[in-house]
Order: structure tokens, then C-alpha cells, then sequence
């Protein structure tokens, strides 16, 4: 009597299909985009955070978020709203405070993991498209695995952007002191209201918020909270890129008006 | 001789619907080892298809909900015909069914106080269905697959083997059972995937099977639903009852092909869709039976108004009952005035703004334009009458779930009786579960009284390889299945469908006995592994073989009940209620016999009232009744 | 009738295979897999191919169209132009059958790893209560028609064939946070579970299997995120990482029962105990003196070297010696339960 006949051990291969990928459409638009922008934000940053001028408007008390806050000996004593003790050296940015959180916030943001895993790492670069590796280990082992500590760099997140909001506040100011209101505190505030938006609809605001409760039936505030924040975080990737939008523009405006360029747009005083 | 892989197990499950995991799941628990035979994937089986929900008598959404209402629903909707005991069984058990599925992970929709939420469906009294979403089915099958998956790891952790007690073989057909001393003693069939041989040797086989659907033409059923679980119990001898019972939906897409099939709601003909032949006529008008004349509409005009104003007009004549409905359909087509795919249009598009059509009817608009881009706001639907569900099946007895044959186990739609002549939306997914369970069951004490098991004669094994490997000897100079199969599907639509006459059935049976010589010469090319040629031509067979019954027991019963409606019959008739029509298998002839129903308990029948049962009953078997309230009375 | 379009099908089995170029009609409304149904009615009579159910609710006829993973039944074909060749391959993450069906069996394998459902003890069936609200996030992921287009799709496993042992994929990432967010399941380790067994880690979220799911679930965003976060409530915390790193807790901190190594050391799901069955049906076997229900050992692959061949000498071989004709890793003698041979003077010792 014969038993169960045992299947051929080893592998079996897989279909033989020469092209790599049998895609028709053109899914290498994606990636490209994301790099040329990516690039560019990020040039258009490093240049700004060592610049080290045209980051405050004294007259409204403007300051781009690029330089907030601003905490380096260097600093117009006007603009330091949180003491200057950092040493006034080219290679150190005014607000190198935060910026290093900002950035870790961003680079660990898992919309952003999604934009530069497929555009700079190609891995992969889109769906069905082969990476372009010979291993891969993903997120399992050192560096990558500090990709978890998304939430911490979040929370500095918050901070900085309560940081932003009194900065946004403090701008209403006129020449000459008092209540102002021009063009800049418009651009200011949205930018503002694009950072909360993207700050809390990051993903570990979510689970902290209430996601990872096991009971919403318990918790009926923490529920709502984390039904706010889910609608939030399905527009996560486009708050990501409307922010860097903001925050280049809000940059560029302040840069402007400092160095002389143009002149706000006064609504009052 | 050819390479035959060979099992040994306890309980044979052949299919891996609801029916069959739940059986599977009970013959394990007796801790018999078991064998799970599916011809799809585990998990894919046509159970998901079923959206409304299984109907249980918990009284979640209605306190005075309780067995015996349930029970008198169903007894209702099958028209009385229904085996009486299994009516029984299945409105008390569907309930700890349904509970236990919980205990398996499922997770239903809930009432506001957290118990399983549970809806209204056509035919029930009270809202009785327990339900996910439109995806009851799917929910169902998960939940039993899982539980199967929790109980090999229970096996695993013990034996250090996930499939030392319960394997599920998938991407397996059966083609033939063993029956050897009058008792069960194995099945044989083949991996579609290799198209190797395997025979399984066990003393007990449940069939969970299904359908028949794929002998016709417009189905709603998968392409599994070839009635292979009823030829194969016929074959190793015992009995089918009920055959001529199919549930039919009058509208059905018939074009594009993409969605044949897929059913279109009443409602589209409540809102405004009417119905019209190739030649652009409403012809409704013409197909009003004079006992509904006096409430339908005679002119378009007032029709029309009907829609908006429904208290100073008739009814369009859209809206007669299913059959009359069908019945016009099917005299369309006849008279040549169909679509070429051979439906009618159902016209809601020139006839209401896109608007309403949308805010009324999103989820079929939606669903029409994913799977076929059919803009129902655009253009007419064709539609026509599509099959959907086989009443009939093994006969079985109602505790136990077994066949004529020891050892032979049927539950879920390949037995018969439970539904009667029309089944309730709803009571197939508790039907499988609860019969599910008592198949598995029965099978295992069968298995454990079966001491002495029965070998597979080698004749026998012989006979059953040279049957599945004819047609590939015959290679491509023999019939070609795909041929053979399309017309028996146009036979069976026309002229053993949705209405039957005598004239169409009778030429119906010239036309089986022609294909079933056919079917014997039928030849495919390639070879056995994962060839669907060959698959289509060994499941022929069967679908003959079941046609067959339908075709017959069609032509004998001579009156119109439920799924089965005669032209020449339109009436119900009390003396037929007492009768159900028996299928076997003489050699490879198909025998029909008549047999009276078990008759109903008095406390069973006492649930109904008198008036009701007189449009059932026979006058002695009222005055019976009446006799019995007497004695209740005093 | 309709026009005549071109589709190039990928024809052949595990040894070699090739687009094979067809003419064939196609008419307005239909979809990929009524085309390929044509071919097999008209051209292609033995053209292997899985489905089922035809109206997308079964997940039978993954394939990929045009190098997309899709399902055929949902794919139109008026979303492509008239002129356009449709391309139909099988899926390429798993081995092949025959034509277009492949053998999934990994998918299966890899659900039974994963612990089942575990009833809350105490509560018996029809006393569950659970409210909607706490039920609604694991029905999105019930909604999964197991098409495995995802497990496809996600280039941690078809890019790389030697992270299958160690990666279970998005639609058990899917079943973990369905079991992890079920309002009454009774373990508390899914977490550890997802990173340590199911390799959660190996994610690194490009989201292409949300891209391709039918269902339109959103597994990347309300199960495989959240899994990461909540497996980071207990693991890559900082502070209690440095901790563990500096006191050795990571043995302690594990909750009671849980074993980090073989799925065969976990504790039983609940339900009913297995054991005891056990030992009657081996009490029942008492009479039979032969063990047919054993399932036969998996043959030992050969210790052959990267050449395909066994080593010439035992200098270039592992092991010193000969090989063992029975398998290296054979240890003599053998349990007596693991041997199909009955002594025959013997008949009752077992």
C-alpha cells in the first residue's frame, strides 16, 4: 500500500517571463516627479538654512519658519523669542534647534518613506516594476529600523509647531509697534494651518489619538478625535506636499520682503 | 497500470462550501481524521456569492420572533412541499449556528445593545438575517476556513503534522464513488493541477456539492455548479427528489457577457424601468391574466401616471407577479421578438433623468459600470430569466443527513427537501450550516460503526480510470466539450426553463438522449495536466445526468408550484402537494418514481391556521385537521 | 459582431514558456477573462486558467494585465485601446502550474502560521456583545477575498524569493490587525507575532498592495501602520529599548506563554483540547498494529552544492565521511511511531 506521495522537494520556478516589467503605462512619471521636486525643495533649504540673512522683517516681526526660532547668537535680538545661546558660527543654522527634528520628523513620515523608498531607492520603483537590488532586509535592521521612531520625532513636531503658531501670532504687528495685518501674516498663518494639518494627520497621531485602542466604544471622545484624524490622515500625502509648498513660499515671501525686493501688502498699519 | 495516489481517512468531504467545512469541522471535533475535496481553491467556494444573510430565529431585532414563526415561513415559501422535519430542525438550530460562528471569529453586523443585527428579507416574517454588509456569504466561508485553519494548528502543536488529522486537497474533482457490499467504500477523481489520479478509501462521504446552475445558459451560479455531487450519488445508487424545482429570477442580465447573469432588482421596474421586445413594444399590456385585470393598467398613459399619483391609478403591468412576468419574457423570446443574446430590454434609461436613476438605484449603477462599463442612466438593459438556485437534491433523511446508501452523506443545496418547492432568501446559508453539522456528524458515527471497511475492488478503480481518460484518448477528433456543453445549456433555457410546457419538455428529452450519445464521444486534446478541455468534458456527464431528472420530473408533475411552472398547468394542486418525484439511476437510464410526503406532526401542524392550510391541503386532509382542533379543542 | 484585437498570452509550464501572439473577437462590455474564455472555446481548448465565481467576489482569476496585477473578471476591456495588445501573464511572485495558474499553496502555508481567533474564555456562544463601532475596523479587513494580487504585488517577496520564510506578506499583515483589533480575541502577543513571525518589518510601505487590492481595502494605511505603531507601543520605545538593552529584560518582558521560536511550542488557540481526542484515537488504533495514518516524511532534499551535483570527495563536502544513504539528518535508532514496518513476531508492540 502506497502512503501519501510526497511533493518534489525544492523549489518550483516561477512563470519564465523575459521582461522585467510588462507595464505600458508610463509608471516611471511618479518617481521622476517626486526626484526632481524632492530635489529641489531640498536644495532650495540647505541654501536658505546657511544663509543666515533675510529671515526676519523687522518692521512687522516676520520670521520664516526656516528660522524659527531663532536661537543662535547671531540672531537679531528682536527675533529671538527664546533666548540666543547657540554660537554664531556659518556652519550652524540659526534655528539648528529644530531643524534636525523637523527633518527626522519628515524623513521617517511614512508618506515620505513611500515618495523616496520608490524614487531614490527604487525599491521599487513602482508596482510590479522590479527593485533595483540584490537583497533587501527592509526595515528589520540597523539604520532603517530607527524608521520606528517615527512617534518621538513627532511629538518634537507638535512642539514646533505651537513654536510656528506664536511666531504666526506675533506678526501681527505694526510698524512701529502695535496691531498690524498685511499680506505676510496671511501667508504666515496658512502656512500654519498646512503644518498642524499635516502634523496631526501623520500617521502615529492616529494610533495615539485612538488607534490603538481596542475598544471605541469605551473611549466615545477618543473615537471622535481619531475619526477627525483619520479624515485628516487620508490627505496625508497631499498635506505632505502642500506643506513644502507653504513653508518655501512663506520662506520665500519673508526673504523677499526683508531684503527690500518688494514691500508687503498692508491691510492695517 | 497507472500511478494512483492512495488515502486512507475516516470522512470524505467532497466540496468546501459552507456545508462542506462546516461538516468537515464537525467530523474533526468527533475526532475523526477527514479529507476536505474542493475543485477551486480552498476558500473560493460559491457561498461567497450569497449577500443577504442566513436566516436564524433569534429574536435580536424582534423579541416574538422564535422557531415555529420561522418554521412556518419556510413551510410557506416552499409551498408546503417541504420536507417537514428539516423545516424543523433547521428553524431550532440555525440560531446555536449562527452563535457558534462567533466563537470562530466571525463578526456580523451589530444592534445598538451589541447582539448580531439582523435584517428584513422577502417572505419573513420578522427581520431574521443575520448579515455582514452585502457580503454574508463571504463571511461565512472565511469564518469556517479560519476555524479549519485553528483546528489543524490544534493538530499541529499535538502531532507536529498541520494536516495529520484534517487535509484539505485542493484543486481536486471526484468522479466516482465506490460502493462495494451496499456500503460506501471510496471515491476516486483527479488534481486538476496535475491531473494525477488519487482515490480515497473511506467508509463515510459527505456530498456538499452544490448547484446545478451551469446547465443553463443564464446562471447566476459559479462554473463549479456542474451537479456533480447528485450524478455521483445517483451513480453509487441512491435517490434525488424534487428536481423539477429550480428558483429562477425573471430578470436577469443576459447581455453583455461580462455580467450574465448577475441578477437586477425589482426595484428598476418599481421606479419607472418597463419592458420592451426587439420591436420597441411595451408589450405588458398584452400579457395581463384576467384575474389581475381589474388592478393593472390598460394604457400606457394611465400606467405612467400610476408612478406619481398610485392612488387614482392601476399598476403598470410591469409589476405583475415574478411568473407572469417571466411567463411574458419567455413568450417574447419564443416569438422571436428577443434580443439576439435572447432576453428583452428593461428600459429605465430613456425614461428617467440620470439623476434619479442614480440617487434611486447607486449600488446597481455602480456595480454595472465596474464590472461590464454598462451605463444603466444611458441605454436598456437586457434581461431575461436566470437560474439561480436547485431545490431539489439527495434524498436524505432529515436527522441524519444520510442517502440510501450507507454511508453516503448529503447537506447544503445538493440535498433535497428541506425548501420544498421555492426556498426563502436567506435559509440556504443557515440550511448549510445547520445540515452542515449534522452530516458531519452522522458521518463520523458512521465511520466509527463501520468496523470492518470495505475494500475498493480493483475492477472498480479500473472502471473509474478508463472513464476519466477516454476522452483524452479520443484527442480532438472527438466532440468538443465546449460544443457540447453550450448546447446543453440552450436545451435546458429553452425548453426546461423558467415556464415549461408539455410539447417542450418531451422534445427536451429527444434533445438529452441525442447529447448524452454525444457526450460519449467526446474528445479533447492536450494533456492531463491542468487541461480544463478535459475538465468540461468529465463534468458533462453529470450535467446531463442531472438534466435529465429536471427534464422529467418537469414533464411529470402537472400542475405549477413554486419553482416549477406549467403553461398547461397553472394551478396549484393539493393532490400533487402529497407527492414528491424520486430520480434514479437504472444503468445509465434515468428512473422516475412517485412517493408520498411524510406527513406533517399535528402539534407541527397546528402552528397554521385552517384558512391557510385549505389553499394547501386536500379536503381529507382537512377534515383531519379539523377532526385534531376538535380534539384540541375539548 | 465585434472587432478583432490582439492578445498576447503567456502560454507554457514550470520547465519553459512564451507570449504566444492571438487574434480574437471582442465585443462591447466584456472583460479580460470572457476573452480568455473565447480563446478556449475557440482556439486555445487546454489554455489553463483559474475562476470561479466571475463577478469579482471570489479572488480566482489573479493574473497580471498588461504587467498589472489584476483580476481578470474586473479588468474591461474597454479600458484599453482598440489598437492596444493586452498582455496576460500569471502571477509572477509564485511558481507556475501551467498557462495562467500558479500555484498559491505559499499563501496557505503562511495563514497557518498565524494563530486563529481565540474565544474569550467565559463567554458562551450567543453571549457575545460587541458593539458596531468596535467591529467596523476588523470587517474592512474581512472584506478580503484572499485574490492574493497583494501578496503579488509587494516586492518583498517578488523580487526577493529568500525572504518567503520570513515574510508573510499584506494579506496576513491584514488577518493580524483584524485578530489585533477584534473587540473580544483573547491573545495579547499579535504584536510581537507581526514583527518576530510575520516579519512586519520587511514593509517598507510603498503601499502597492493597497494600489492593487479589488476590495479597495486600505491595507497600508488601517492595517499595516497601525500594526508598526502598536508594535512600536512595545518595542521601539526608546527608553524601554536602552532599558532592555542595558538590564537584559527582553526575556522578561514577554508576556506568559509566549514562545519566540517554532510555531509548534505555542499554546493551543483554546476551543477544544485536542489531546485527549488524541489519546483515544490512539487507544482505538491499539488493535492495529501498523500505523497507516502516519503521513510520510518529507523526503531530505539531497546536500548538494551550488553546482546542483553532490560533492566529489568529502574534502569539498560539509560533513566528513560518506553521506548516509537514509539523510544526514536522520538519527538512528528511530521513534517507533515515525516507522511503517510491522515486526513479525511481534504484532502487538507498537
Amino acid at each position: 500500500m502506497t502512503t501519501t506521495a510526497t511533493r518534489p522537494a525544492g523549489q518550483r520556478p516561477r512563470a519564465a517571463i523575459a521582461a522585467k516589467t510588462l507595464r505600458t503605462d508610463r509608471w516611471w512619471l511618479a518617481p521622476l516627479l517626486t526626484v526632481s521636486l524632492l530635489t529641489l525643495w531640498v536644495a532650495y533649504a540647505t541654501v536658505r538654512a546657511f544663509m543666515q540673512k533675510w529671515y526676519w522683517v523687522d518692521d512687522y516681526h516676520y520670521l520664516t519658519p526656516f528660522y524659527s526660532p531663532c536661537v543662535s547668537t547671531g540672531c537679531v535680538p528682536e527675533s529671538a523669542e527664546f533666548g540666543r545661546f547657540l554660537p554664531n558660527w556659518p556652519i550652524i543654522p540659526f534655528a539648528a534647534v529644530t531643524l534636525p527634528f523637523l527633518l527626522l520628523f519628515r524623513l521617517t513620515c511614512y508618506y515620505y518613506r513611500r515618495a523616496y523608498y520608490r524614487s531614490f531607492w527604487a525599491s521599487p520603483p513602482a508596482c510590479a516594476v522590479p527593485d533595483g537590488h540584490k537583497s533587501y532586509s527592509g526595515e528589520t535592521r540597523f539604520p532603517l529600523i530607527f524608521q520606528n521612531a517615527h512617534r518621538y520625532f513627532f511629538y518634537a513636531a507638535i512642539l514646533i509647531s505651537i513654536i510656528n503658531t506664536w511666531d504666526a501670532i506675533v506678526a501681527f504687528h505694526g510698524k512701529g509697534g502695535g496691531f498690524g495685518f498685511g499680506l505676510g501674516n496671511l501667508v504666515l498663518l496658512g502656512n500654519v494651518v498646512m503644518l498642524w494639518a499635516y502634523t496631526l494627520s501623520c500617521h502615529s497621531c492616529r494610533h495615539i489619538v485612538g488607534g490603538r485602542l481596542k475598544h471605541f466604544s469605551k473611549h466615545p471622545v477618543r473615537y471622535r478625535a481619531w475619526g477627525f484624524v483619520s479624515k485628516l490622515n487620508a490627505k496625508h500625502m497631499q498635506l505632505a506636499w502642500i506643506t513644502l509648498g507653504t513653508l518655501m513660499l512663506t520662506d520665500a515671501y519673508v526673504m523677499a520682503v526683508s531684503a527690500g525686493w518688494i514691500s508687503d501688502l498692508r491691510f492695517f498699519h | 497500470m497507472t500511478n494512483i495516489e492512495r488515502h486512507n481517512y475516516d470522512v470524505v468531504v467532497i466540496g468546501a462550501g459552507g456545508a462542506g467545512l462546516r461538516a468537515a469541522i464537525e467530523a474533526r471535533l468527533a475526532g475523526k481524521r477527514t479529507a476536505i475535496i474542493s475543485k477551486s481553491l480552498f476558500g473560493k467556494a460559491h457561498t461567497v456569492m450569497a449577500e443577504g444573510g442566513a436566516a436564524a430565529a433569534m429574536g435580536n431585532a424582534n423579541a416574538g420572533d422564535n422557531w415555529m414563526v420561522h418554521f412556518r415561513d419556510t413551510m410557506r415559501g416552499g409551498k408546503f412541499l417541504n420536507n417537514f422535519r428539516m423545516a424543523e430542525l433547521h428553524a431550532t438550530e440555525a440560531p446555536e449556528r449562527i452563535w457558534e460562528l462567533e466563537t470562530y471569529g466571525a463578526l456580523f453586523d451589530r444592534t445598538s445593545d451589541g447582539k448580531i443585527s439582523q435584517r428584513n428579507f422577502g417572505g419573513h416574517e420578522y427581520p431574521r438575517l443575520a448579515h455582514v454588509g452585502d457580503r454574508t456569504g463571504l463571511e461565512l466561508i472565511r469564518t469556517l476556513q479560519q476555524k479549519i485553519v485553528s483546528l489543524q494548528q490544534e493538530d499541529f502543536a499535538a502531532t507536529g503534522n498541520y494536516e495529520s488529522r484534517l487535509r484539505v486537497f485542493a484543486e481536486t474533482t471526484i468522479t466516482e464513488l465506490f460502493v462495494e457490499n451496499g456500503r460506501i467504500a471510496g471515491c476516486f477523481g483527479y488534481y486538476r493541477e496535475s491531473g494525477e489520479f488519487v482515490l480515497f478509501e473511506t467508509p463515510s462521504i459527505v456530498l456538499a456539492t452544490g448547484g446545478v446552475g451551469k446547465s443553463y445558459k443564464v446562471t447566476s451560479n459559479s462554473w463549479e455548479y456542474t451537479g456533480d455531487g447528485h450524478a455521483l450519488a445517483m451513480r453509487a445508487g441512491a435517490t434525488l427528489i424534487n428536481m423539477e424545482f429550480l428558483q429562477f429570477h425573471p430578470t436577469g442580465m443576459v447581455w453583455p457577457p461580462s455580467v450574465k447573469g448577475i441578477l437586477v432588482t425589482e426595484s428598476v421596474r418599481g421606479d419607472g424601468g418597463v419592458l420592451k421586445n426587439s420591436e420597441g413594444k411595451r408589450f405588458m399590456f398584452d400579457y395581463v391574466p384576467d384575474v389581475f385585470r381589474k388592478q393593472y393598467a390598460e394604457t400606457e398613459e394611465e400606467a405612467d401616471r400610476w408612478y406619481t399619483d398610485p392612488d387614482n391609478n392601476r399598476r403598470p403591468p410591469e409589476l405583475l407577479p415574478r411568473d407572469e412576468v417571466a411567463r411574458a419574457i419567455n413568450s417574447e423570446v419564443k416569438a422571436g421578438r428577443g434580443t439576439p443574446a435572447g432576453g428583452i430590454y428593461l428600459d429605465i434609461a430613456s425614461r428617467r433623468s440620470p439623476e434619479f436613476i442614480l440617487k434611486r438605484l447607486p449600488s446597481m449603477h455602480h456595480q454595472f459600470k465596474e464590472l461590464a462599463d454598462v451605463d444603466i442612466t444611458a441605454s436598456p438593459m437586457e434581461v431575461g430569466p436566470t437560474c439561480h438556485y436547485v431545490m431539489g437534491g439527495v434524498e436524505v433523511d432529515p436527522d441524519t443527513a444520510a442517502a440510501a446508501v450507507p454511508g453516503l452523506f448529503a447537506a447544503g443545496e445538493v440535498s433535497g427537501g428541506m425548501h420544498g418547492s421555492n426556498r426563502l432568501g436567506g435559509n440556504s446559508l443557515s440550511d448549510l450550516l445547520v445540515f452542515g453539522k449534522r452530516a458531519g456528524e452522522y458521518a463520523a458515527r458512521h465511520a466509527d460503526e463501520a468496523v470492518k471497511r470495505a475494500k475498493v475492488s480493483a475492477a472498480a478503480l479500473n472502471a473509474a480510470v478508463e472513464t476519466a481518460l477516454a476522452p483524452l484518448g479520443r484527442g480532438e477528433g472527438g466532440e468538443n466539450p465546449y460544443t457540447l456543453h453550450s448546447e446543453l445549456q440552450q436545451v435546458m433555457n429553452d425548453l426546461v426553463g423558467i415556464i415549461r410546457r408539455r410539447s417542450e419538455l418531451e422534445e427536451s428529452l429527444g434533445r438529452l438522449a441525442d447529447l448524452k450519445e454525444r457526450v460519449k464521444k467526446v474528445g479533447v486534446a492536450g494533456g492531463r495536466r491542468y487541461n480544463p478541455g478535459w475538465h468540461l468534458a468529465l463534468d458533462l456527464r453529470n450535467m446531463l445526468a442531472v438534466s435529465e431528472c429536471t427534464a422529467k420530473a418537469a414533464l411529470e408533475r402537472e400542475e405549477s408550484r413554486g419553482g416549477h411552472t406549467r403553461e398547461d398547468f397553472p394551478k396549484m394542486d393539493p393532490n400533487w402537494r402529497r407527492v414528491n418525484l424520486v430520480c434514479s439511476l437504472r444503468d445509465e437510464d434515468v428512473r422516475l418514481e412517485r412517493k408520498p410526503l411524510p406527513k406533517m406532526r399535528p402539534e407541527l401542524m397546528q402552528l397554521f391556521d385552517r384558512a391557510e392550510l385549505s389553499k394547501y391541503l386536500t379536503d381529507e386532509e382537512l377534515a383531519e385537521f379539523d377532526e385534531l382542533a376538535g380534539k384540541a379543542d375539548a | 459582431m465585434g472587432e478583432k484585437r490582439n492578445f498576447r498570452v503567456w502560454r507554457g509550464d514550470d520547465s519553459s514558456g512564451q507570449l504566444q501572439d492571438f487574434q480574437v473577437e471582442v465585443n462591447e462590455g466584456e472583460v479580460v477573462l470572457d476573452i480568455i474564455h473565447r480563446l478556449q472555446a475557440t482556439q486555445a481548448p487546454d489554455l489553463a486558467v483559474r475562476w470561479n465565481c466571475k463577478a469579482g467576489k471570489c479572488g480566482s482569476c489573479s493574473m497580471e494585465i498588461n504587467g498589472k496585477p489584476r483580476l481578470g473578471c474586473m479588468t474591461r476591456m474597454s479600458t484599453f485601446e482598440p489598437t492596444e495588445t493586452v498582455t496576460v501573464t500569471p502571477l509572477r511572485t509564485f511558481p507556475v502550474i501551467r498557462d495562467l495558474v500558479t500555484d498559491v499553496s505559499f499563501n496557505y502555508q503562511k495563514a497557518r502560521e498565524l494563530p486563529a481567533f481565540a474565544p474569550p474564555a467565559g463567554v458562551a456562544p450567543g453571549e457575545y456583545r460587541m458593539q458596531q463601532v468596535d467591529v467596523e475596523r476588523s470587517q474592512e479587513f474581512r472584506k478580503c477575498i484572499e485574490c492574493f494580487l497583494c501578496q503579488n504585488v509587494c516586492h518583498v517577496i517578488r523580487d526577493h524569493e529568500e525572504n518567503k520564510p520570513a515574510f508573510a506578506g499584506p494579506r496576513f499583515f491584514i488577518r493580524a490587525a483584524e485578530l489585533d483589533m477584534h473587540p473580544l480575541d483573547a491573545r495579547t502577543d499579535r504584536k510581537d507575532m507581526a514583527v518576530e513571525e510575520q516579519g512586519i518589518g520587511y514593509c517598507n510601505i510603498t503601499k502597492c498592495c493597497t494600489e492593487v487590492c479589488p476590495e479597495h481595502i486600505k491595507i497600508t494605511d488601517n492595517a499595516i501602520i497601525p500594526m508598526k505603531e502598536r508594535a512600536v507601543d512595545r518595542r521601539y520605545d526608546p527608553i524601554a529599548w536602552l532599558g532592555s538593552k542595558i538590564f537584559r529584560r527582553d526575556q522578561l518582558d514577554r508576556p506568559a506563554g509566549y514562545a519566540t521560536t517554532a510555531v509548534a511550542s505555542r499554546p493551543n488557540a483554546g476551543t477544544t483540547s485536542s489531546p485527549a481526542e488524541h489519546a483515544a484515537a490512539a487507544g482505538a488504533q491499539g488493535d492495529i498494529s501498523m500505523n497507516w495514518h502516519r503521513e510520510a516524511a518529507v523526503g531530505h532534499a539531497a546536500p548538494v552544492g551550488p553546482d546542483g551535483k553532490l560533492p566529489v570527495t568529502e574534502f569539498t563536502g560539509e560533513l566528513a565521511g560518506a553521506q548516509s544513504p537514509f539523510g544526514d539528518d536522520v538519527a538512528f535508532p528511530m521513534a517507533v511511531q515515525d516507522i511503517t514496518y510491522q515486526h513479525p513476531t511481534k504484532p502487538d508492540e507498537h
